[in-house]
């Protein structure tokens, strides 16, 4: 028989306790090495759309904070067009679409200046409703975690093509983050227990 | 017209996110099971990173934190490979970052606990971005082994953490370079979390002597593989998508 030519994904290792002298080497107090952290701001003014602040905080099975993750987070503009490689088009010139934030090491919450995404099509060609992708890294956490956030009241979230496939409903809230004031939306992430949050294999 | 779906994860490649011998995987694993989607527009794209950002230390970590005139203290190395993509091609444009500890397994954080020296000329974090082919190469020193607080003995094989960020964010990957020869790495609980032992050596960066610079550092050759693209022969999208 013959062999498939594919190479095999290099495996992951924990992101470990020190990430953040790698990725966000500024926050760990290494200063002099690079400018600024990478993923630090992702708004310039003349941003198009709604700025909002996207906070929160990601907990493990005994309802501790993390103080040591990294979270970054992907996104379209306002438009609902990805900066850099859509194929759509060129987004927004003064939005980056990426973030990147180290959970705080006393408290382990986490934020970003960002504005509200726009809705971008399921392969399908039906909309998906404006969510913003995650993916977390910790120590303890082998491979980097992916997950979806949605926004409250949006009433695309319904017929999302995305989350209608889940098949337990019952935890489709645990992508949904709350506006706690206007434009400030909070999204807590639970690694197990009751509320855990729904992680993707994608 | 999107290049394409990402290549579905193997996990069983990957390590297990629930390891017991790797304490802390047990209450920071998700304890339900993942829910495998096929990528969408907001996997398969993902940021640009400009070689015009790079500074021109930032892929030598013996200066690039040394006071002028010093250098980092260690036996001093050069990693170099390809990031290449599971259809074998090499992925130019992807963002590499690198950390790792001082050549006495001492690291520069503020929750580090070991009680080796810090070298005040060494740093520890280096990036790159990969040319044409895929290519990418920094100078360091050999990082040390170390201990940490898992079990009551248990020590990290020398290794240089790795991050990186291929175009799309779905390729999002971040892993650890160990060296040919580390008598640590089959005893390490990290390194045990992966369970097949053909995917341990894809980590393991050999000896490379013929790219050694002569009176000045020995070479490891270390490439990286990222998910791969479906081609687009037969895509499950309408018209216009
Ligand atoms: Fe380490």
């Amino acid at each position: 028989m013959q062999t498939l030519p594919h190479l095999r994904e290099s495996p992951s290792q924990t992101a470990g306790p020190y990430v953040h002298i790698g990725c966000v080497p500024n926050f760990a107090g290494i200063s002099g090495v690079y400018d600024h952290d990478l993923g630090s701001k992702m708004l310039r003014d003349g941003v198009l759309g709604d700025r909002i602040i996207v906070t929160g905080t990601v907990f493990d099975g005994t309802g501790t904070p993390l103080r040591d993750a990294m979270i970054e987070i992907w996104q379209a503009d306002a438009n609902g067009i990805y900066p850099g490689r859509d194929p759509r088009g060129a987004g927004d010139p003064n939005f980056a679409g990426w973030g990147r934030a180290a959970a705080n090491g006393d408290s382990g919450v986490w934020s970003f200046e960002t504005i509200k995404p726009g809705a971008v099509p399921f392969p399908d060609g039906r909309m998906m409703a404006p969510h913003i992708s995650f993916w977390i890294v910790a120590r303890g956490i082998n491979i980097g975690l992916q997950t979806r956030m949605y926004f409250p009241d949006d009433p695309a979230v319904g017929n999302d093509p995305w989350l209608t496939r889940i098949e337990h409903q019952n935890r489709v809230p645990t992508l949904i983050a709350h506006e706690t004031k206007p434009g400030t939306y909070r999204f807590d992430i639970h690694l197990q227990g009751p509320d855990e949050t729904i992680f993707f294999d994608v | 017209m999107s290049d394409g779906a990402l290549f579905h994860r193997d996990r069983g490649w990957h390590p297990t996110p629930l390891s017991p011998d790797y304490k802390t995987s047990v209450v920071r694993a998700p304890h339900k099971a993942l829910l495998s989607m096929n990528t969408t527009l907001s996997e398969e794209t993902g940021p640009v990173f400009g070689h015009d950002m790079l500074g021109d230390l930032d892929n030598d970590l013996t200066v690039n934190f040394a006071q002028p005139g010093e250098m980092a203290i260690g036996q001093r190395i050069i990693v170099h490979g390809r990031v290449l993509d599971q259809n074998g091609r090499g992925v130019p444009g992807a963002l590499i970052e690198v950390w790792q500890a001082n050549a006495g397994g001492r690291y520069r954080h503020a929750k580090e606990g070991y009680l080796a020296p810090l070298d005040p000329n060494f740093g520890g974090c280096g990036r790159m971005i990969t040319d044409d082919e895929g290519a990418y190469a920094f100078r360091t020193v050999k990082p040390g082994a170390y201990p940490w607080p898992n079990g009551v003995n248990d020590w990290r094989p020398a290794h240089i953490h790795f991050s990186l960020f291929g175009p799309s964010f779905g390729q999002r990957l971040i892993t650890q370079m160990y060296f040919e020869g580390d008598p640590l790495i089959p005893l390490c609980p990290i390194v045990r979390t992966i369970s097949d032992p053909d995917a341990v050596s894809q980590l393991i960066a050999p000896l490379d002597m013929a790219n050694t610079v002569p009176m000045d550092a020995r070479a490891y050759k270390f490439d990286i593989v990222l998910r791969g693209r479906r081609s687009t022969l037969f895509e499950n999208r309408k018209e216009g998508n």
